[in-house]
C-alpha cells in the first residue's frame, strides 16, 4: 500500500508540473505580455523587482522555472517564516497580485473560509440527502418513490445553478423575504442571534449547491446499491434468516458504499473550482468570487495561482480517490 | 431447424435493419420520446421563428420618445412576452439567442465528438500511440476546466474579436474552447470499444487480405463505434449549451448587445426583482433543452445497447 502510495505521487509530480506548464504557457502565450499589465500604479522598483522575480527579459523555459520557484519555494517559504518564525525566505519577491498589490496567497488565505463554510456544508448536504434517496430508489426499483427520484436528479443536473439560484432568490427572497439574497461575508457569529442571521443567510446557497450535487451522488448510491442487491450473498443472509433491515443496512450498504466514497471524494475538487458561479450569484466571497474578479480586472498572477490550485486540488483529490478505494475494498491488492 | 430436406416452406420472418430495432426500443422510453418532442419543438421554433415573427431582435426605436414609451412593456398582443429596457421585442430575441445558443451546442459537440474520436481511435489502433495519447487525456482530465475556459476566454476574445469581428470571433472561440475541453470522454469510450473490436475476427479477416490500416479504420472500425459515440455527443451538446451560459452569465461569453440564452438572463438579472420573467424565459429555455437532450441520450443509450434491446 505504501509504495503504491509513494508511486502514484512520483506519478503526480509530472502531471502537476506539465499541468502548469500549460496554465502558464496559455497565460504567457496570450496577446499582450503580461509585463505591460502591471499597472501604472505600482512603484517602479517595486515593479523592476517584479520583472526580476519573473524573469520577464528571459526565455519562456527560464521564466517558467522561476515561476515555478515562486510558487514552490519562496511561497512556502513565507508560510513557513509566518508560522515558525524562521527566515527561509529572506527577501525574495513574492506573487503579487495586480489587484491588490499584495502577495495572492493574503488573499486566497482570506477568500478561503467563505468557500469551505457555504461549498463545503453544502457538498455535506447533498451527500447527506443523496445516500437515504438512493438506498431507497435501489431498494424500492421501478417503484413510484425510484420514478420520482430518476425524474428529480434528471432535472437536478440539467437545470443549472444559475436559474435555479435565481428562481429561488426571486421566490424566497424577493416574493416571500424568508432569506437574505446576497450573503454577508462581514458577519461574525459572536452569539445566538449571529448564529442564527449566518443560517439564514446560508440556506439559499447551499440549497442550490446541495440539490446539484445530491442530483449526481444519489443515482450513483443508486446504482451501486442495484449491483450489490443481486448479489449471491444478499440471498444467503436472507436464507439464513436474516431481517431486512440488517441485510440491508448492513451488509449490501457497506459494500455498495464503497465505490461511492470514492466518487464522493473526487467531487470535493469541485466544491472550490465548480461552484463558481454559485458563488457569483449570491455574491458569496469566496475563491470562485476571487478568480472572476481576477479575470475582470486582468489580474494574471492570481489568475494564474488560482488556476494552478485548482488543479492541484484535482490531482491530489484523484490520487486520495484510489487511495480510499485500495483501503476500504480488501479485494483491491496495489502491488 | 433449418433442414435443408424439409419440404414444407419456411416461413421467416421479413429481415429488419438494425436502426428499425433501435428506433423500436426507443420508442418503449416515454421520456427520450417527450424529450425527442420537445428538442424538435425547441429548434423548430429556432429554426423557423425569424421568419413567422418579423420583429428585429436588435431593433430600438430611433424616436426618443417612442422609445421610452416603448421600454418595459408587459406581456401583450404585440410582445407576447414584453420588451427590454430597450424596448426591444423580447420573443424575438429569445429565437436569436436560441439559435446561437443550440448552434454552439452542435458545433461544439462536433468538435469534441470528431477530436475525441481521432483519439480514440488512435490511441486504440496504434499500441504505440495508446500510452502517449492517453496520459494526454488524463492530464486534461486533471485540468480545472471552468477557470481554464474562463482564461482562455478573457486572454484571447479581444484579439479575436479584432480579426474575425466581435461575434464571429466570440463564436469561434467559445465553441473551440469548450470542444477542446470536453472530448476526454468520448476519446476513453471510443478507445475502449477500438480494443476490443481489434480482436474480432472481421477485423482479422480484413488485414489477412491486406487491408491497409487507413481502410480498416475507416471502413471496419469506425461505423462499429457509432453507437456509444452518439450517446456521447447528445450528452455533450447538452454540456456544451449549459458552458456557453455559465460563460455569458459571468459575463465572459458573447459581446452585449449578442443575444444568446445565456446573456439574456445576464442581462436579466439587473431588473430580476421587477421583472422576474426576464430572467424565468432564458433560464427555462435552457433548462428544457439541457433536460430533454439528456433524454433523448438516456433512451439512445439504451436503444443502443444490444443486451437491453433484446427484451
Amino acid at each position: 500500500m505504501l509504495t503504491y502510495i509513494f508511486r502514484r505521487l512520483l506519478i503526480a509530480v509530472p502531471t502537476l508540473l506539465l499541468i502548469s506548464l500549460v496554465i502558464f504557457l496559455l497565460v504567457d502565450l496570450a496577446p499582450g505580455s503580461p509585463m505591460s499589465e502591471i499597472p501604472l500604479t505600482v512603484p517602479p522598483e517595486v515593479k523592476k523587482k517584479m520583472i526580476e522575480a519573473m524573469g520577464a527579459d528571459q526565455p519562456v523555459f527560464v521564466r517558467y522555472l522561476l515561476w515555478l520557484r515562486q510558487f514552490f519555494w519562496v511561497e512556502p517559504a513565507y508560510w513557513l517564516d509566518g508560522h515558525f518564525g524562521t527566515h527561509l525566505a529572506g527577501d525574495a519577491q513574492r506573487i503579487l497580485s495586480y489587484q491588490t498589490r499584495s502577495p495572492v496567497f493574503i488573499t486566497i488565505g482570506q477568500r478561503i473560509p467563505q468557500t469551505m463554510t457555504v461549498i463545503g456544508s453544502a457538498y455535506l448536504v447533498g451527500v447527506l440527502i443523496a445516500l437515504p434517496i438512493g438506498i431507497y430508489s435501489a431498494y424500492r426499483q421501478y417503484s413510484w418513490f425510484d420514478q420520482a427520484g430518476t425524474f428529480f436528479a434528471m432535472i437536478g443536473f440539467s437545470v443549472p445553478t444559475f436559474f435555479t439560484g435565481v428562481l429561488l432568490i426571486v421566490v424566497f427572497a424577493a416574493k416571500l423575504q424568508w432569506f437574505p439574497s446576497v450573503y454577508d461575508t462581514t458577519l461574525k457569529v459572536t452569539d445566538w442571534a449571529s448564529f442564527l442571521k449566518q443560517v439564514r443567510q446560508m440556506v439559499l446557497p447551499v440549497t442550490v449547491l446541495a440539490m446539484f450535487n445530491a442530483a449526481t451522488i444519489s443515482r450513483y448510491m443508486r446504482s451501486s446499491m442495484l449491483d450489490n442487491l443481486g448479489q449471491d450473498y444478499v440471498r444467503t443472509a436472507r436464507a439464513k434468516g436474516m431481517g431486512e433491515g440488517t441485510v440491508v443496512l448492513k451488509h449490501v450498504l457497506r459494500n455498495s458504499l464503497i465505490p461511492v466514497v470514492t466518487v464522493i471524494a473526487l467531487g470535493i475538487p469541485s466544491i472550490f473550482g465548480g461552484a463558481i458561479i454559485t458563488e457569483q450569484v449570491f455574491k458569496v466571497n469566496g475563491l470562485g468570487a476571487a478568480l472572476i474578479g481576477a479575470i475582470h480586472a486582468n489580474d494574471l498572477p492570481m489568475v494564474q495561482t488560482l488556476t494552478f490550485i485548482f488543479a492541484v486540488l484535482i490531482v491530489l483529490f484523484n490520487l486520495i480517490a484510489d487511495v480510499l478505494y485500495g483501503i476500504l475494498d480488501p479485494r483491491i491488492r496495489y502491488a | 431447424m433449418l433442414d435443408a430436406g424439409s419440404s414444407a416452406p419456411l416461413t421467416l420472418a421479413p429481415p429488419r435493419s438494425q436502426w428499425r430495432d433501435v428506433w423500436d426500443q426507443f420508442r418503449t422510453h416515454k421520456g427520450a420520446l417527450i424529450g425527442m418532442a420537445v428538442f424538435f419543438a425547441l429548434v423548430a421554433l429556432v429554426v423557423l421563428g425569424p421568419h413567422l415573427w418579423r420583429y428585429d431582435p436588435n431593433f430600438i426605436e430611433p424616436d426618443a420618445m417612442k422609445m421610452i414609451k416603448s421600454r418595459n412593456q408587459p406581456a401583450s398582443l404585440a410582445h407576447p412576452i414584453g420588451t427590454d429596457q430597450l424596448g426591444r421585442d423580447m420573443l424575438a430575441r429569445m429565437i436569436a439567442g436560441g439559435k446561437v445558443s443550440i448552434s454552439v451546442g452542435f458545433v461544439a459537440m462536433t468538435i469534441s465528438i470528431c477530436f475525441g474520436t481521432f483519439v480514440g481511435v488512435m490511441a486504440g489502433f496504434f499500441r504505440r500511440l495508446d500510452g502517449p495519447l492517453m496520459r494526454l487525456t488524463d492530464l486534461f482530465l486533471a485540468l480545472p476546466l471552468l477557470p481554464l475556459l474562463l482564461v482562455m476566454v478573457m486572454l484571447f476574445r479581444d484579439a479575436l474579436a479584432g480579426v474575425m469581428g466581435p461575434s464571429l470571433g466570440t463564436f469561434l472561440l467559445i465553441v473551440t474552447a469548450i470542444g477542446v475541453t470536453s472530448w476526454m470522454q468520448s476519446a476513453r469510450i471510443v478507445r475502449g470499444e477500438v480494443l476490443a473490436l481489434k480482436e474480432r475476427e472481421f477485423v482479422l479477416a480484413a488485414r489477412s487480405i491486406g487491408t491497409p490500416s487507413r481502410r480498416l479504420i475507416l471502413r471496419h472500425v469506425l461505423p462499429n463505434v457509432v453507437s456509444p459515440v452518439m450517446v456521447a455527443a447528445t450528452l455533450n451538446i447538452a454540456d456544451a449549451i449549459i458552458t456557453e451560459s455559465a460563460l455569458s452569465f459571468l459575463g465572459l461569453g458573447f459581446p452585449p448587445d449578442f443575444p444568446t440564452w445565456g446573456r439574456l438572463l445576464f442581462d436579466g438579472l439587473p431588473y430580476l426583482q421587477q421583472y422576474p420573467e426576464r430572467v424565468f424565459w432564458p433560464g427555462l429555455a435552457i433548462s428544457l433543452t439541457v433536460l430533454s437532450v439528456n433524454y433523448i441520450g438516456d433512451g439512445l443509450r439504451d436503444a443502443l445497447d444490444p443486451r437491453i434491446r433484446g427484451r
